[in-house]
């Protein structure tokens, strides 16, 4: 398996060498949605937590470096890495005060609080652009050609999957799928429940801020729709077509759905039902999401070969 | 070791536990019999944090500890099973066992070492114990109903209690299963020396292992004494044991 991904890794660094730049770009906005869908799944499927309204902390990343460069005037590196911490500042306090309720009702209110810093982004002309948004983010020039930012993209989300997979496969992980399983028993054993959801809620919106510093990167924008709660749904079909089980899940179904958006949509402009028939498909088919499909068939396989590899 | 004094809880006017007394002695096994509905797995829960008590007081190792939240109490040295299987079911045997020890150890908020190199000779200590070691890499929810039932005990081992709490360890079981159940629960107390309240339908069951017995009727203590005074309170015969029990009066 590590093989395998480093392969993908090689593959996607030699990749923009014959590529077009559109193509450079396509696969570049695939790594930040992926990243923000993998920020998400943290807190929905190893969580259990149902975050509704993820993309504010997409959005608050973005537009906390974007305005740092551009009305304030400090450095693009600084701004940075202000924007996933602010991101994951806002992630602390909006948690707090939704952690106190379960499942569907922090849903609903999560979804609420999100849609106000929304609103107050879209109405606020002077500081946050309303609803023009941000352009013409002057980068450093390392990353202000396409293929700078590529790689630059590519290597900050090849960073931050590391990291989250190591925190998926820590104490801290196993204790937080264990309250996705049970919340009940895990209070029982002794775990802070609430606690311990607030830690994860905190670090999955400080990865969606690392996603939306991204996006500036590939785009040189921020714009209001990137906390809009339609993309906050969009990634959460994501998560479930991908395989909201495993890790690598998301970043499968964002590159299907982001490849899919961008190729549908040249032939028609219905292209939200080409996805939603495909959601509908998988949900009856595959429940666990298509990489949980694969799992699960190369585990059937692979058990033959290596008896006792879990 | 832990003394329960005139506990109350009611839901919505319904008086659930009214006035419950229990007195658990280090190294006791204690049972709690009662019909259906008596308030025992209430009880339960209010001993072990998960529901708040309306009034009286629990004192464990002499500190007052009712109201607090479970996962406070359980860090206390007290563990408990649940009536209702209620496992974490997405993952393996191995690892419902070691969340208990890593919360106990503290260790929930380790970010970055591997979990599958932590505690793994203590859970596996603790498998080997109660009979689950070649179970130990099925995921827990494809267990049958009695390999669920003692890997109940097996997680609340991994918080390495003074006293283990039991709610109808053997509901549901069969009676190879159950016989698997009793033997367990008097090896947990001869061998590791474990303090042990549970409850129980089973009367076979209870007679057989509890040096003491709290009889509960409609939320109430009826009274709490030795196995044989219990079978002989006329009290006890009217309200739960029927005229057929085995005693020489």
């Amino acid at each position: 398996m590590p093989w395998l991904i480093l392969a993908i890794f090689v593959l996607l660094f030699l990749l923009p060498m014959v590529l077009t730049r559109f193509y450079v770009y396509l696969l570049a906005l695939i790594f930040v949605t992926g990243l923000l869908a993998t920020s998400l799944n943290i807190v929905l499927g190893f969580g259990g937590i149902y975050q509704f309204h993820h993309a504010v902390f997409y959005g608050v990343g973005a537009y906390g470096a974007a305005i740092m460069i551009t009305k304030l005037g400090y450095s693009p590196w600084l701004s940075f890495i202000a924007g996933p911490l602010l991101a994951a500042f806002l992630s602390l306090v909006m948690g707090a005060i939704c952690i106190r309720l379960s499942k569907l009702y922090f849903g609903m209110l999560q979804i609420s609080l999100g849609s106000l810093v929304w609103a107050i982004v879209y109405r606020w002309y002077t500081f946050t652009g309303g609803d023009d948004g941000i352009h013409g983010v002057s980068l450093p020039a390392l990353i202000a050609t396409a293929k700078g930012s590529y790689y630059f993209t590519l290597f900050i989300t090849g960073a931050c999957l590391l990291v989250m997979f190591l925190i998926v496969k820590s104490p801290f992980g196993s204790t937080l799928q264990g309250i996705r399983d049970n919340p009940v028993r895990s209070e029982a054993v002794g775990i802070n429940v609430k606690l311990q959801q607030l830690v994860a809620l905190v670090i999955a919106g400080f990865f969606a801020g690392v996603a939306g510093v991204l996006f500036v990167v590939v785009d040189n924008s921020a714009f209001p729709d990137m906390l809009f709660w339609t993309l906050s749904l969009e990634i959460l079909i994501m998560c479930l077509l991908g395989g909201w089980f495993t890790f690598l899940g998301p970043m499968l179904g964002a590159a299907i759905i982001v490849a899919l958006r961008t190729f549908a949509s040249t032939f028609t402009e219905y292209w939200t039902m080409i996805q939603g028939i495909i959601l509908v498909l998988v949900i009856i088919f595959l429940p666990e999401g298509v990489l949980g499909y694969l799992n699960s068939k190369f585990r059937q396989f692979g058990e033959a070969f290596l008896p006792g590899e879990k | 070791m832990l003394q329960v004094e005139g506990i109350k809880k009611s839901f919505g006017g319904f008086m659930a536990v009214n006035g419950v007394h229990l007195d658990v002695k280090q190294g006791e096994i204690v049972a709690v019999i009662g019909p259906n509905g008596a308030g025992k797995t209430t009880l339960f829960n209010l001993i072990t944090g998960i529901l708040k008590p309306d009034g009286g007081r629990i004192l464990f190792k002499g500190e007052e500890i009712a109201g607090l939240p479970a996962h406070r109490i359980c860090k206390k040295g007290m563990s408990r099973s649940f009536q209702v299987v209620n496992l974490f079911t997405r993952l393996t045997v191995f690892e419902n066992v070691q969340i208990a020890i890593l919360s106990r150890q503290g260790r929930t908020f380790n970010l970055f070492s591997p979990s599958n190199k932590l505690a793994v000779q203590e859970t596996s200590d603790i498998l080997a114990n109660v009979g689950l070691a070649v179970k130990r890499n099925h995921v827990s929810g494809s267990l049958s109903h009695g390999d669920q039932k003692v890997l109940e005990i097996a997680i609340a081992l991994g918080g390495n209690p003074e006293l283990l709490i039991l709610d109808e360890p053997t509901a549901g079981l069969s009676p190879e299963e159950t016989a698997r159940c009793i033997n367990l629960i008097r090896q947990l107390s001869t061998q590791l020396g474990l303090t042990i309240l549970f409850c129980e339908h089973d009367m076979e069951l209870v007679f057989s292992i509890a040096h003491r017995i709290m009889v509960m009727v409609r939320g109430s203590t009826l009274i709490q004494g030795l196995p044989e005074d219990v079978r002989c309170n006329q009290e006890v015969q009217d309200a739960y044991l029927g005229e057929s029990s085995a005693c020489s009066t």
